[in-house]
């Protein structure tokens, strides 16, 4: 049984040797904040569809932009338990929001999505061939915890003996523009999943935001190619060793900082998860009273496996047309909140909100590891955010981990 | 080098697009007991049919499009592929509306999923094969292999349970197993007027029945049917590895990653639905799991 999963996708900001000979770092370098629009060009005439934050609707979401005015500098989120707030700040970057509730997975793992036609000819049902004619993707702003979390759905949809072919073909034309954190909130706990807040392995581009510039690292020959494009129009300034130094100091320092918060009174608790033996803690515990206690409070809202960007559950419908000789068959997320999850013919398997939150949380910390090799969480905490009542998953465990039963003969 | 999306990197073990199904013919139904039929099936595509293969205890994913898909054992022999069967009884909107359809209708088909029955692992055992009900269904293809070749097993016994008399599946193949050296031992819970065989719950055969060396239980039934055998089974002593349960829980995807299958740690699409019980004892007997 393994109680200290390999974490994929994880890394401190890379592992280039820093330094040639002439002093500079060939994989960084200096990009002018008003170079951005040029890369979203360059993206777009590729004929990415480029995605990226802005607000709307009282957040910071991932939507299609052809603007870098449209992303949301100045911008910065405050975040605990249920609670969400935008407010300006003239001295905030582009980047100095953090996580929002959309992620990579929204658009690797739609919400819907037609995985099967059929047409009923004379009579026999017969499959028809289903092409995913989408145009390629490309993300600015992903961050270290959502670069962990798709190695992490990496594993659930190529991972086995069964690929899923839509995610297949997006995510193997995806650009992801990273971005190495400088600020985090008090649901942010990467630092302890080891998910962050320095972008880790997997993306093209990792940019580090300083005044006035990014510094900006290449993670893949398709980045080294932007990278020599947007040097071509106008030539780029490489970093130094030095300069290299300092860009990843800035995720350090905020991953020291991290490890270092205490509560302080009037101020949201600094969440941390501690992970160590967290799979057998979980599965001792499935009798533990603390379910009964977290399901008097949780309404069974399936917001925080929505806000997820790891949690992959789907269920099936089918569409069918007014004749009923053509149906679509249609994949869309699913929740372990509700009834439906866990439905046989005799009823559900799940009928208290105790055994669907206990489902919930021990897949994601714990069964994962059996099935995945890896935790199901990366610390980017939108599911203690976005939860109604403010459940959060740290506290939950750290009061089984506080009080734990008998482990089981 | 280029920025342009082109593909980044071949997806490992990359094999099949796992929704993809096949057209299946209905080729003939036989009435089993009340509310539930087998439905022989026929590959519509030769070459799919010649190529198909499965193991006792697997199950297909049976999809009427527009009503739905379910996962239901296949219940014929291995060495007949081409004549898949699957006794369904008729319970949810997929398994009514199949209950509609007559011979010669299609449906699609995918599969075979899932871990079997160990038969090639039983040599020098005891087998006791105990279906509740339904459950035999997903145990006569290993009925059909041991009865044909006993794999070194030392003796082979059947007990199949049932509700009421009219609820004993197979009643008509009883003689050729056997025939075959098969031990078969049928009880009922509530017996009808005419009834002489046995009364009472499968665990009181396996309570009181001689065992021939080391036995394997191999189980399929209602959750509650194998927690209890598998108990009055290690008080037996048969080994908690040696004890298999065939289990059952709501699927979409069969390939593990849906999620709705989960059971502890377990996917049951593909852990599964064969455990032996020592892989899923802490979890079979806590509720709601």
């Amino acid at each position: 049984m393994q109680s200290d999963p390999e974490r994929p996708g994880r890394g401190e900001g890379g592992d280039s040797p820093g330094g040639s000979a002439s002093g500079v770092d060939p994989a960084w370098v200096w990009l002018a904040k008003d170079r951005l629009q040029d890369l979203i060009d360059l993206l777009l005439g590729e004929g990415y569809r480029v995605v990226g934050p802005q607000v709307a609707d009282g957040a910071v979401v991932l939507r299609e932009l052809s603007s870098a005015g449209q992303l949301p500098a100045g911008w910065l989120d405050e975040q605990d338990g249920g609670h969400y707030r935008l407010r300006q700040d003239a001295s905030a970057g582009i980047f100095d929001h953090v996580v929002g509730p959309h992620s990579l997975k929204n658009f690797l793992f739609p919400p819907r999505e037609t995985i099967g036609r059929f047409v009923r000819e004379d009579g026999t049902w017969r499959q028809e061939d289903h092409t995913i004619d989408e145009p390629p993707l490309a993300v600015l702003g992903v961050r270290g915890c959502d670069l962990a979390a798709l190695a992490i759905q990496d594993r659930v949809f190529l991972g086995g003996e069964h690929v899923d072919p839509g995610y297949r073909r997006r995510r193997e034309r995806l650009f992801v523009v990273a971005v190495n954190c400088r600020r985090a909130v008090a649901t942010c706990f990467c630092h302890s999943t080891g998910c962050g807040p320095a972008a880790g392995d997997g993306f093209d581009l990792a940019l580090t935001e300083f005044d006035e510039r990014f510094a900006c690292q290449i993670g893949s020959p398709r980045g080294e190619a932007l990278v020599a494009a947007l040097d071509a129009a106008d030539p780029l300034e490489a970093c130094t060793a030095e300069e290299v130094v300092a860009a990843r100091e800035q995720p350090a320092a905020l991953a020291r900082s991290m490890h270092a918060r205490v509560a302080e009174p009037g101020q949201p608790r600094p969440r941390s998860l501690q992970t160590e033996g967290i799979r057998d803690l979980l599965f001792d515990n499935l009798e533990h009273p603390r379910w009964e206690e977290v399901a008097s409070r949780c309404l069974s809202c399936t917001n925080c496996t929505l806000v997820c960007p790891t949690c992959f559950c789907a269920s099936v419908s089918e569409v069918a047309d007014l004749s009923g000789e053509a149906v679509e068959r249609e994949r869309h997320w699913a929740s372990c909140f509700t009834l439906d999850h866990a439905r046989m013919h005799g009823g559900s398997v799940r009928n208290s909100t105790a055994s669907r939150y206990r489902q919930w949380l021990t897949h994601k910390l714990a069964g994962w590891i059996d099935q995945f090799g890896t935790s199901g969480c990366t610390g980017c905490g939108r599911c203690i955010t976005w939860c109604p009542v403010g459940i959060d998953i740290t506290e939950e465990v750290a009061a089984i981990r506080a009080d734990p039963q008998e482990a089981s003969p | 080098m280029s920025i342009s999306p082109s593909v980044r990197f071949p997806a490992a073990g990359c094999v099949d697009d796992p929704w993809r199904s096949h057209t299946v013919r209905i080729a003939a139904i036989t009435d089993e007991v009340p509310g539930v039929r087998t439905y022989e099936l026929h590959f519509e595509d030769q070459e799919v049919g010649r190529a198909y293969r499965f193991a006792a205890g697997q199950f297909n994913m049976l999809h009427l499009p527009g009503i739905g898909e379910a996962a239901i054992s296949i219940s014929s022999d291995v060495e007949e592929p081409e004549r898949l069967a699957h006794t369904v009884r008729a319970v949810g909107n997929v398994t009514d509306a199949l209950a509609r359809m007559e011979v010669g209708e299609t449906l699609m088909l995918r599969g075979p999923y899932g871990r079997p029955w160990p038969v090639d692992a039983l040599a020098g055992r005891h087998v006791v094969i105990i279906g509740g009900g339904l459950g035999l269904a997903s145990q006569r293809a290993a009925i059909y292999e041991l009865a044909r070749h006993r794999a070194g097993c030392t003796q082979v016994t059947v007990i199949h349970g049932a509700k009421t008399p009219e609820g004993l599946f197979y009643t008509r193949e009883y003689e050729s197993w056997r025939a075959a050296g098969i031990e078969l031992e049928i009880i009922v819970d509530e017996p009808a007027a005419g009834w002489d065989g046995r009364v009472g719950l499968v665990t009181a055969v396996l309570e009181s029945m001689t065992l021939e060396g080391p036995a394997a239980v191999l189980c399929c039934g209602p959750d509650p049917m194998m927690t209890a055998v598998a108990s009055t089974a290690k008080s037996r002593g048969v080994p908690s590895d040696s004890i298999y349960l065939s289990l059952e829980r709501n699927m979409a995807c069969a390939v593990r990653q849906c999620g709705l299958c989960q059971f502890g740690p377990k996917f049951v699409c593909q852990d599964g639905p064969v455990f032996p019980h020592a892989e899923i004892a802490p979890y079979l007997c806590v509720p709601q799991l």
